[in-house]
């Protein structure tokens, strides 16, 4: 994000003198640019200029070979007038090169005090610096070796711009113009009435677009959206440069305050004035162009070998600029707006430059840049909108500058292809910011803030027809102008007033209750909720041991996953829960009982086109259909895992393993807590679970709610949990629907005494519990209460293969005492049905 | 013991004497066992009281009512204090028996292991109940989101800046549908509220949400938001700024507040970064961010079939973790998502 530079915004605003960078902050974050870092002032003490007089190579035992260097560093020079001898491993440079030298008692960027120190068989009387530790960038290799450096001894603090507090900003998309010091300079006005003067406007004297100039053509057989890819093209030509000649000092400086890196004159001066301006500027050598410059699509297939030495294929909807060699536009330029090629760089040996300054579709523009991962300075600009009306006066600069540093004269020819188009004027009432901000805003008040933006304002008595600056591509809205107008008054001016209360607030619904019942449920029962990431490897469906077609294997992978090795969305809440099992028992807490309560996401495997509708338009209620039904299901589960102890060995209680019946009892309370009855089997085939170990849990309508039980040993050893681990996991979305929705309607309860019968039926071992239970409730009918398993028996009195099954029964009616007549008649009952439907009979 | 012999029935200091020595004999009984001795000496068929009650039988018919006084009311007397002092013992042997059946209760008793909510779901709970005290309503959406509803309904343009910064994960078209993302924020729940119900709304949208940034000490790929939405006819920003307040205030303490700077989100114009006053900052007092708002933009409106001549709104939205690292001091991000159950124990405490 940009950096400001208080120095160079001080050449477009007044700022008061001794302002600090932390003030310049606080006046800018008014106004909506946020302050990211601020870059102290990084080097003290003595930091110069020096000239490397000699330099002698010794090679070292280590295998590196170092530089013994005596260096004239001026006033600085030792007592005697010698030059200081320091030792420097790098190797870029020469006797006779001007260097940066840091004396000892110097600070640089770290708290990197410098002294004289002892090395490598010699004093090193201080340090030969390079950009990255002066703070300067990292990107350049070797020590900083000065053009046409001042005199040895001269402070290099100033020179480099080390010695000024650099504000960095955060700009948000939406204000383009903010990637220039003019509209910085701009904002800071804005916040606190400071004067400013916008060097973006043209002079009077700004040469108008004429025949003579160099031959350019747009051609757009492709626009995106309908958007010519480039409605403004101005070149100019200046003739007779010395390419060589240095950048001035001052230049030089501010481009790394601003975190660019001086390469030549001709570069430089297209960069400064972007930086100053916001304008993205080329230089082209014009020597090695061929006229006409065409602006044109790309042919799919063509390739470009950009700046960056990178060979890149091009896309049809790329915006290039090209020149026509052989036919028109023949040959690549570069990508518009983005990044230029290495045919017509401007070199040492040219004498005559090009200036391309153009206006191109900020979407063109941030497609290329995407498409190609080139987000450089200039498609950072086009891409967040750049002024229309800037591109004669940004070349103007660049051709004044090249002349006063470079020689040369101005061609009279100008070329200006510009079919901009107006910024379309906004009506809004005047009373509208004050109503959405709950703000009174007098007329006059927002007449004046929106004119103070730059907007021409025509106002009709509380009608105003506004329209914007060509630099603010952003307003088209009257909610734009208003947060301009809210935003230019204060933020802070909008009072703290709390609304109405809503008509009919319905409180939480009977899903979100019962999703807290449950969560608190699990945790007062003595598991530990944690949340785990749904993201999982595809060999975790192996870890489960799920067979090659279960549907669960069926998952949503991620384009762009964090890690290539975890790319898939959990089907299952055990997929992931299972690790963070894992990691306590690794941590050393391994009597576990952990639970999750989230989404898992289940595609259907079926084909779900939907369109993509643009902004700011309600699609059709089809289209909202197939978006709808695009995205896959995602029902809400609880699960959970048990291992190690659920009892802690203790001085009343002896240690009890969590086993499969704490897992299902867990599902039946989770089921008992929102009012449903589930149905109960064994599930020999469902793993990851235990196939003589596994319940399933369905509605008694034969919906599945889930399965709970012990997990299988393979599956335990897969995933590296304790043997025996148990785990249960409910589809919350199903038991909740299977929830009754009206009132549950409560019996009168019956005061009568209650009868107490105990029942031992004998029945084969093989048979389950559910069923001979489910015959004793029927049998037993109405007056049973209560019917409890209490005791299940098997050996030898009952006879080989059998077990006897003990029930207790407790009796009452709603209307008298019973007798010893009723409890044996349902006893009677009980038997009479076990008998004829299992082949019970009553133990003796 | 000796046999007695009767005292007579009409003489008050033999019979004053017998009570008086029976009376000491009860008061010096020492257990219960005594007690039931000293009965038995003193009320018993051949204690010298229930003697000379039965000579009353042979004396004159005058003096039958003399004596019956005198005996009756001695032995009424000793039968008194022979019941107090019983129930005197029985209070000090049942004392007794309580004293040996103590136990010591700092024995440690977590028989069953500690539960626990997740603190950020339980903080969740807590935001939910206060906008549902507002009146709010809670609305939900999916994870696994369409792009339509995270971007294009909110505003955000497929070439808009903004989206490129989202930071978003991409859905593999192959692996399920088109055009679906990890929602990057809970804010999709708005248009697919509004899409569904009538005006006016005011919601709130807890839930999780996606980005992909690498796991560290603050930053999180999957983390957690409340988003709120009002859209009515006449609210304000003066009316977000109140919400915002009440809201901090029930988070932070009563010192809480909220200041609002400028800034950009294409479903929100005029748009606001929010910092918060958190007077218990480690190191003082301070401003803090913490999350965005603003007036909700007229196209998110129109694209959910909402007239915004007639209607406004406004939406903020902040995130779970930051408010549950300020107000536990909780310093590593790890600690959170890491599912170590010392984590969701320690908050409960």
């Amino acid at each position: 994000m940009p950096y400001v530079v208080p120095s160079w915004l001080r050449d477009h605003v007044e700022i008061p003198a001794g302002t600090t960078a932390a003030q310049l902050a606080a006046d800018l974050v008014r106004v909506g640019l946020e302050e990211e870092a601020v870059h102290a002032a990084g080097v003290t003490g003595p930091l110069v200029v020096g000239r490397v007089l000699e330099a002698s190579p010794e090679p070292q035992k280590n295998g590196k070979t170092i530089n013994w260097c005596q260096v004239d560093v001026g006033a600085h020079n030792n007592a005697d007038g010698s030059p200081r001898g320091i030792v420097c491993g790098a190797h870029n440079f020469t006797a006779g090169d001007s260097v940066v030298v840091a004396l000892p008692g110097a600070v640089l960027p770290g708290d990197f005090a410098i002294a004289a120190r002892k090395t490598y068989g010699h004093v090193s009387d201080g340090m030969i610096c390079s950009e990255s530790e002066l703070g300067l960038g990292d990107g350049h290799e070797g020590i900083i070796v000065l053009e046409d450096a001042p005199a040895p001894g001269t402070d290099a603090i100033e020179l480099l711009g080390l010695g000024e507090e650099i504000l960095e900003i955060n700009v948000t998309p939406d204000r383009g113009y903010c990637f220039s010091v003019r509209g910085v300079a701009r904002e800071y006005a804005h916040s606190t009435g400071a004067a400013f003067t916008d060097h973006g406007l043209a002079a009077a004297d700004l040469p108008a677009g004429n025949d003579g100039g160099f031959a350019v053509e747009i051609t757009d057989d492709a626009p995106i959206h309908g958007v010519p890819g480039a409605d403004r093209f101005v070149a100019r030509i200046v003739r007779g440069i010395d390419a060589t000649a240095p950048t001035p000092d001052w230049m030089a400086t501010r481009l790394r305050q601003a975190g660019m890196r001086p390469i030549s004159l001709a570069v430089d001066i297209t960069n400064y004035v972007m930086l100053d301006l916001g304008q993205p500027l080329h230089a082209y050598d014009l020597a090695t162009l061929a006229a006409p410059i065409v602006v044109r699509r790309a042919r799919a297939g063509e390739k470009l070998t950009t700046l960056d030495d990178v060979t890149r294929t091009l896309d049809a909807e790329d915006l290039l600029i090209t020149d026509s060699p052989d036919t028109s536009g023949s040959r690549i330029l570069g990508i518009a707006g983005v990044m230029g090629g290495a045919d017509t760089e401007v070199t040492d040996t040219t004498t005559d430059v090009l200036i391309e300054a153009a206006h191109f579709d900020q979407i063109s523009v941030a497609r290329s840049a995407r498409r190609h991962k080139l987000p450089s300075e200039a498609a950072k600009r086009f891409e967040r909108g750049v002024d229309t009306a800037l591109q004669a006066v940004a070349a103007q600069r660049v051709v004044d500058l090249l002349v006063r540093f470079a020689g040369g004269a101005p061609d009279a020819g100008v070329t200006d292809l510009d079919s901009t188009t107006a910024p379309v004027p906004i009506a809004i009432e005047a009373a509208l910011p004050g109503r959405l901000a709950g703000v009174e805003y007098s007329t006059e008040t927002v007449v004046s803030t929106l004119e103070s933006l730059g907007a021409r304002v025509v106002a009709d008595g509380d009608a105003l027809l506004v329209t914007p600056p060509t630099w603010r591509p952003d307003l088209t809205e009257p909610a734009d102008l208003v947060e301009e107008v809210v935003r230019l008054q204060g933020y802070d001016r909008v009072p703290s007033v709390l609304p109405p209360a809503p008509p009919g607030g319905r409180g939480l619904t009977p899903t979100q209750r019962r999703r807290r019942r449950v969560a608190n449920l699990l945790a007062d029962s003595g598991l530990t909720q944690v949340l785990t990431y749904p993201f999982i490897a595809a060999s975790r469906h192996d870890d489960l041991a799920l067979p090659d077609d279960d549907p669960r294997r069926r998952a949503v992978r991620l384009a762009n996953p964090l890690s290539e090795a975890m790319p898939y969305l959990r089907t299952s809440l055990l997929h992931t829960l299972a690790d963070a099992a894992v990691r306590n028992v690794g941590r050393g807490l391994t009597d576990v009982a952990i639970y999750e309560i989230g989404l898992v996401t289940r595609p259907d495997g079926a084909s779900h086109p939907s369109p993509l509708p643009p902004t700011g338009v309600r699609p059709s209620d089809a289209d909202l259909d197939a978006i709808r039904a695009a995205v896959p299901a995602q029902p809400l589960r609880v699960a959970g895992i048990l291992a190690g102890n659920i009892v802690a060995p203790g001085v009343y209680t002896s240690a009890r393993r969590a086993d499969h019946a704490d897992a299902i009892a867990l599902v039946h309370r989770i089921a008992q807590a929102v009012d449903v009855a589930p149905v109960v089997e064994s599930d020999t085939e469902h793993l990851p679970w235990h196939p003589g170990r596994c319940a399933r849990f369905t509605t008694a309508d034969g919906v599945l709610l889930g399965h709970a039980g012990e997990l299988a040993p393979k599956v335990t050893a897969a995933l590296g949990l304790p043997a025996r681990t148990v785990a249960f996991e409910v589809d919350l979305d199903e038991l909740f629907g299977a929830a009754p929705t009206e009132p549950k309607q409560v019996p009168p309860l019956s005061t009568f005494p209650a009868a107490k019968e105990d029942i031992a039926l004998v029945v084969d071992a093989a048979t389950p519990v559910a069923d001979v239970l489910a015959a004793v409730r029927e049998g037993a009918g109405d007056l049973a209460e209560e019917v409890h398993l209490f005791d299940i028996y098997t050996g030898e009195s009952v006879g080989e293969g059998k077990a006897s099954m003990a029930f207790s029964l407790r009796l009452r009616a709603a209307d008298r005492t019973l007798t010893a007549a009723d409890t044996a008649g349902v006893r009677d009952a009980v038997v009479a049905l076990a008998g004829a439907r299992l082949g019970a009979q009553l133990r003796g | 013991m000796p046999t007695p012999e009767t005292p007579s029935p009409l003489d008050a200091d033999a019979i004053g004497a017998e009570l008086t020595a029976a009376l000491e004999a009860v008061a010096g009984a020492d257990s219960l066992d005594a007690l039931k001795d000293v009965r038995l000496a003193h009320t018993g068929d051949k204690s010298p009281l229930a003697l000379a009650n039965r000579a009353i039988g042979a004396l004159a018919p005058a003096d039958k009512a003399v004596a019956g006084k005198l005996v009756g009311s001695s032995r009424g007397r000793l039968n008194a204090a022979i019941a107090a002092r019983q129930i005197e013992l029985e209070a000090e042997r049942d004392e007794q028996v309580l004293r040996t059946e103590a136990v010591d209760v700092t024995i440690p008793v977590d028989r069953a292991p500690l539960g626990a909510r997740h603190p950020l779901d339980s903080l969740m709970d807590e935001v939910a109940d206060f906008f549902v005290g507002m009146g709010w309503e809670i609305a939900e959406g999916p994870e696994l989101e369409h792009e339509w509803f995270n971007f294009d309904a909110l505003n955000f343009g497929p070439d808009h800046p903004a989206r490129q910064m989202q930071d978003t994960f991409f859905v593999d078209p192959a692996s399920a549908a088109e055009h679906l993302v990890l929602r990057t924020h809970t804010s999709p729940v708005q248009a697919r509220t509004l899409l569904t119900r009538d005006l006016p709304i005011y919601i709130a949208c807890p839930g999780k949400v996606f980005r992909t940034d690498e796991l560290d000490a603050t930053h999180t790929p999957v983390f957690h938001q409340i988003e709120g939405l009002a859209v009515d006819k006449g609210l304000t920003m003066a009316h977000l700024t109140g919400i915002l307040d009440h809201f901090a205030r029930a988070m932070f303490g009563p010192d809480a507040k909220t200041r609002l700077r400028p800034s950009f989100f294409p479903f929100t114009e005029p748009s606001a970064e929010m910092d918060l006053w958190f007077p218990a900052k480690k190191g003082g007092a301070g401003w803090i961010e913490w999350g965005g708002c603003g007036m909700v933009n007229p196209n998110v409106l129109r694209a959910c079939g909402v007239d915004p001549d007639v209607y406004s709104g406004f939406a903020f939205g902040m995130g779970i973790e930051r408010a549950l690292m300020l107000r536990h001091d909780i310093t590593d991000m790890h600690d959170i998502i890491e599912g170590d159950i010392r984590f969701s124990q320690e908050g409960q405490r």
